[in-house]
C-alpha cells in the first residue's frame, strides 16, 4: 500500500500574526513555522496505517526551500521519503495545490490514499482534499475521526454537524484528517538521525507537466478585525441579571 | 444577468436556519450582480422542506427527490449541485458552511471550474469589481479577496448573516431530474447526539463551559440546569472537549464550531485564541471565571469573577425566574 501524505507549514498557530503595514500580507519577518496541525494528524494516520498494514508513506509539501523541514520533520516521525514541489506561497491558491498534487499522485502512480489534514490554519480554506478527490474521480472522507483499512476497502468515521457518519468506500481515496484523529507522535533521536539520510525529491511544475499556473482565487487585502472592548465586571449574579434584563435586553 | 444557486442545507427533514442566513448574502449578490437565484434542495422526502422556501424570492425553487440522496454523499450530491448549476445557468453557487457545505462545494467547483469562496462573512469591493471577505488565521485576519473565475462557489458563513424574512410572492416549486452519477463512497451509520436543545450552531442563546468544571459529571451537572433555564444550546472549549467532559461535538472555536448567539455565556473558559475565535462575534458574551486575569474577560461585554459551582446554578435559578 503506498500513501501519499501532503503538509503544509503554517505560521506557529499560537503566536501573534502581524500584517506588513500595507495590508499586502503577513509579515513574515522573524515568524516561526510549524507542520500545520491537522498535516500531523494526517502523517500519524499514515505511519499507524503503516504499522499494520506495511504502507510506503510519502510526504508531500509545496512550496520554497524552506518547506523541506517540514518534510523532514514527517520523514523523522517515521515516513519514507519526500517530494517537495517548487514553487512560491504566493503563487498557490487551493485550486493550484490540489492540481499540483494530484500531478503528484500521478506521477507516482499505484496511491492507495491521500492523506491530507481537514485544513490549514493560517488560509483555513478547508478545500484542498476535495478538489483532489474531485479532479482525481475518487471518493472521500473528510473531518476523519477513525480510520480502519481492511483489504481495498477503508472505513472512516467522520465528525459532522450533529454527531458522528460512518461511511466505506473503495480504495484508492482520499482522507482529511480532523483533530481527533490521534494524537501525533513525536519524533525520536534515532528517527531524527535517519530523516536526514531519506531521500526528498525536488519537482518543478515543469516537472509535473503543469503549465496552467493561473490563480483562481487571490489575496486583494488582509486586515484586523474591529477588536471587541473589554465590557464592564459585574459584583454579583443580581447585577449580571440586571444587565441582561436591562441593559442589553437579551432575557 | 448573472443567476444565483442556493443549495439549501438540510438535516433530518428539517431547514436548517443557516440556509435562511446563506439567502440573506443571495439577496445582496442578487443585487450586486442584477441577476436572481434559486434554491435547490437535495435528498429523499425533502418536498416539505422545499414548500418552506417558496416565500423568499427565489425565480424557482428546485427539488431533486430521490432515494440515491437517502444519506448525503460528497460524490453524487456535489454532482446534482453542479448539474443544476448548469441547467440553471448559475455562475454562483451558495451553500452554508456547515459541514456538508464544507465537504461538497470544493467538488461543486471543480466540476464547474470555479474558484472558491470558503466562509465568506461578506461581499466588498464597488460596482461591478465585486470581491469577497473571510476570515484567515482562525478569524484574526479578515482577507478581502478576489475571485478571478466568471463565477463563483461561495461556503457562506451563516453566523454573519440574519436569516432572511420572507418578501412574499410564490416561487415555483418544481421537480428537477439531474444526474448525480454513482457514489464509490457509501453510507454505513450516523450516530446522532440526540438532544432536546437546540443544535449550537443555530442556538440564540449558547451556554459553554471549560476544564474548570474539572469532570464530566460535574461539567454536565452546572451546565445543563442553567441550559435549561435558557432554552439554550451546550457548548465547550477545546480543553473540556480533550480531557473528555463531554461530545467532540460540543466544541466551540476555530477547529470545532463557530457560533454568533445574541447571548453567549463562558463558564470556568480561559479564552484561548481559539475558542475566542469561535465565539467571539456574539452579541453579548458573559465569562464567568474565578480566575480575574484571564483572557475571556477581555472580550465579555460582562464579567463575574467567582466560583462557577457557586454562581452558575444562582445565574440558573435567576434566570429560570425572570423568564417565567
Amino acid at each position: 500500500m503506498k500513501i501519499l501524505v501532503a503538509a503544509k507549514r503554517v505560521i506557529d498557530p499560537d503566536a501573534r500574526i502581524k500584517l506588513l503595514p500595507n495590508g499586502s500580507g503577513v509579515d513574515t519577518q522573524s515568524v516561526e513555522y510549524k507542520v500545520n496541525p491537522f498535516c500531523e494528524n494526517a502523517i500519524e494516520e499514515a505511519l499507524a496505517l503503516k504499522e499494520e498494514h506495511d504502507a510506503e508513506v510519502v510526504i508531500v509539501s509545496i512550496g520554497p526551500d524552506d518547506v523541506t523541514p517540514t518534510i523532514r520533520s514527517g520523514l523523522a516521525m517515521g515516513a519514507d521519503r519526500g517530494i517537495r514541489v517548487e514553487t512560491e506561497d504566493a503563487a498557490l491558491d487551493s485550486d493550484l495545490a490540489a492540481r499540483i498534487l494530484v500531478a503528484v499522485a500521478k506521477h507516482e502512480g499505484d496511491v492507495d490514499i491521500i492523506l491530507l489534514g481537514k485544513q490549514a490554519v493560517d488560509g483555513d480554506n478547508n478545500q484542498v482534499g476535495q478538489l483532489v478527490a474531485e479532479y482525481m474521480g475518487l471518493p472521500q472522507a473528510c473531518f476523519a475521526s477513525e480510520v480502519s483499512v481492511s483489504g481495498t476497502t477503508v472505513t472512516v468515521t467522520r465528525e459532522v454537524d450533529g454527531g458522528l457518519e460512518t461511511l466505506s468506500m473503495p480504495l484508492p481515496a482520499v482522507i482529511t484528517a480532523d483533530l481527533r484523529l490521534n494524537e501525533p507522535r513525536y519524533a525520536s533521536l534515532p528517527g531524527i538521525m535517519k530523516a536526514k539520510r531519506k531521500p526528498i525529491d525536488e519537482l518543478s511544475l515543469a516537472d509535473l507537466g503543469i503549465t496552467d499556473t493561473a490563480l483562481k482565487v487571490e489575496l486583494v487585502r488582509l486586515e484586523e478585525p474591529p477588536a471587541r472592548t473589554a465590557g464592564v465586571m459585574v459584583e454579583s449574579v443580581d447585577q449580571l441579571m440586571d444587565k441582561l434584563v436591562n441593559v442589553a435586553k437579551v432575557l | 444577468m448573472a443567476r444565483i444557486l442556493v443549495i439549501a442545507d438540510h438535516q433530518d427533514g428539517d431547514l436548517k436556519k443557516s440556509t435562511l442566513q446563506t439567502l440573506t448574502l443571495a439577496r445582496e449578490l442578487a443585487a450586486r450582480t442584477g441577476g436572481g437565484f434559486d434554491i435547490a434542495v437535495i435528498g429523499q422526502g425533502v418536498g416539505a422542506i422545499a414548500n418552506k422556501l417558496t416565500t423568499y424570492g427565489a425565480g424557482r425553487v428546485l427539488v431533486v427527490d430521490d432515494a440515491k440522496y437517502a444519506h448525503y454523499l460528497a460524490e453524487t450530491t456535489s454532482k446534482a449541485a453542479a448539474a443544476l448549476a448548469k441547467q440553471t445557468d448559475a455562475s454562483f453557487v451558495l451553500s452554508s458552511t456547515g459541514t456538508t457545505g464544507k465537504d461538497m462545494l470544493p467538488r461543486v467547483a471543480a466540476i464547474l471550474g470555479q474558484g472558491m469562496v470558503a466562509d465568506c462573512v461578506g461581499l466588498a469591493g464597488e460596482g461591478a469589481t465585486l470581491l469577497y471577505k473571510r476570515p484567515m488565521y482562525a478569524g484574526n485576519i479578515i482577507a478581502t479577496v478576489k475571485v478571478n473565475t466568471p463565477g463563483a462557489v461561495i461556503s457562506v458563513r451563516g453566523s454573519e448573516f440574519a436569516a432572511a424574512e420572507p418578501s412574499g410572492g410564490a416561487s415555483p416549486v418544481e421537480a428537477a431530474t439531474v444526474d448525480g452519477g454513482t457514489a464509490k463512497a457509501s453510507f454505513v451509520k450516523f450516530d446522532g447526539v440526540k438532544s432536546e436543545r437546540p443544535e449550537l450552531t443555530e442556538a440564540d442563546i449558547v451556554v459553554s463551559g471549560g476544564r474548570g468544571l474539572k469532570d464530566g459529571d460535574n461539567f454536565f451537572a452546572v451546565m445543563e440546569p442553567l441550559a435549561d433555564a435558557l432554552g439554550a444550546a451546550i457548548g465547550a472549549s477545546r480543553a473540556a472537549v480533550d480531557s473528555g467532559f463531554c461530545p467532540n461535538d460540543f466544541q466551540v472555536g476555530q477547529t470545532g464550531k463557530v457560533v454568533a448567539p445574541k447571548l453567549y455565556i463562558a463558564v470556568a473558559i480561559s479564552g484561548a485564541i481559539q475558542h475566542l475565535a469561535g465565539m467571539k462575534n456574539s452579541k453579548c458574551i458573559v465569562a464567568i471565571n474565578k480566575d480575574a486575569e484571564a483572557p475571556i474577560f477581555q472580550v465579555a461585554d460582562y464579567g463575574l469573577v467567582g466560583d462557577a459551582f457557586k454562581l452558575v446554578p444562582e445565574l440558573a435559578e435567576k434566570a429560570r425566574a425572570a423568564r417565567s
